[in-house]
């Protein structure tokens, strides 16, 4: 079965998202990464979706769910490399994407993953 | 309005929802539509060619390139013969589903789009067409 690869990095679980995933293909990296992340003992995930031209209301879905689940199997989640189209859409379309955490890059998002700090990212709520 | 070009696309399975977002995608540049119109336009087609296999019991879809006046844009229409929506203004609301989705698909791709329409009949199917013209 076709599948997205997932790498491990010493306690953190990299993701590279390379193709235009069909929603099946994106339920199963949602239920590969669950599962990685127990028998991993996975403290983080970062997930690189530079390569996506498109988040839809279903990719937003699933990238929300594995950013919940990773947090109840205490382990962080960081999305990095979102194109500014990509953003731009996603606010129109409606989707906020709470409680995910985001980075300009992979370094940038493996320095949040090694600082451990367990923040969500609407980090600006917190204070208000 | 003069059609320039037309596509028409299947949509019965989730793997064709992939193809009528490539093809959107590759129809947009050739018209020159700049980066953040496509993929607007591509995430609109995305959503609403998920709703016609997803909830529609599968249909088509037809991409057009189409010219009025000295403008050019992307014109797409999803149509299926599934149950069709009781109620459109209820659907058209974000965060309503009748399934296990966020609710996004209708409100959000008429965002997205410089024209939206929507034409639906309980027991006959649904028809969405979208429009987005180069700025
Ligand atoms: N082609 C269609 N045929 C029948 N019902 C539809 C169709 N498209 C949308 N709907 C109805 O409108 C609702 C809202 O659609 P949408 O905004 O895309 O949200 P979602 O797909 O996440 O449920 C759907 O839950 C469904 O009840
Ligand atoms: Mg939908």
């Amino acid at each position: 079965m076709e599948r997205i690869p997932i790498l491990k990095m010493g306690s953190f679980l990299l993701v590279t998202i390379q193709v235009d995933m069909h929603d099946q293909l994106a339920m199963t990296l949602q239920d590969d990464l669950t599962a990685r992340i127990v028998s991993d003992r996975a403290s983080g995930v970062l997930i690189d979706i530079s390569s996506l031209d498109v988040v839809d209301s279903f990719i937003g879905r699933m990238l929300g769910n594995i950013a919940a689940m990773a947090r109840v199997l205490d382990a962080e989640t960081v999305v990095v490399g979102m194109q500014p189209s990509v953003a731009i859409t996603l606010v129109e379309l409606g989707l906020s994407l709470p409680g995910i955490r985001t980075a300009l890059n992979v370094d940038r998002g493996m320095e949040l993953l090694r600082a451990g700090n367990n923040g969500d990212s609407n980090a600006g709520r917190e204070n208000g | 309005m003069p059609v320039v070009k037309t596509v028409e696309l299947p949509l019965t399975r989730q793997e064709d929802v992939v193809a009528v977002r490539q093809r959107t995608r590759s129809l947009g540049v050739e018209i020159g539509l700049t980066i953040v119109d496509q993929t607007k336009i591509v995430t609109a087609a995305s959503e609403l060619a998920r709703n016609t296999v997803i909830h529609g019991g599968g249909g088509k879809a037809t991409i057009e390139i189409v010219k009025e006046a000295s403008k050019q844009g992307l014109r797409l229409t999803f149509e299926d013969c599934g149950p069709g929506i009781p109620d459109l203004e209820r659907a058209m609301q974000d965060g309503y589903t009748s399934g296990a989705g966020l609710g996004l698909g209708l409100g959000g791709s008429k965002r997205l789009c410089n024209d939206f329409a929507i034409e639906s009949k309980v027991g006959k199917g649904t028809r969405v067409t979208i429009a987005r013209w180069k700025a």
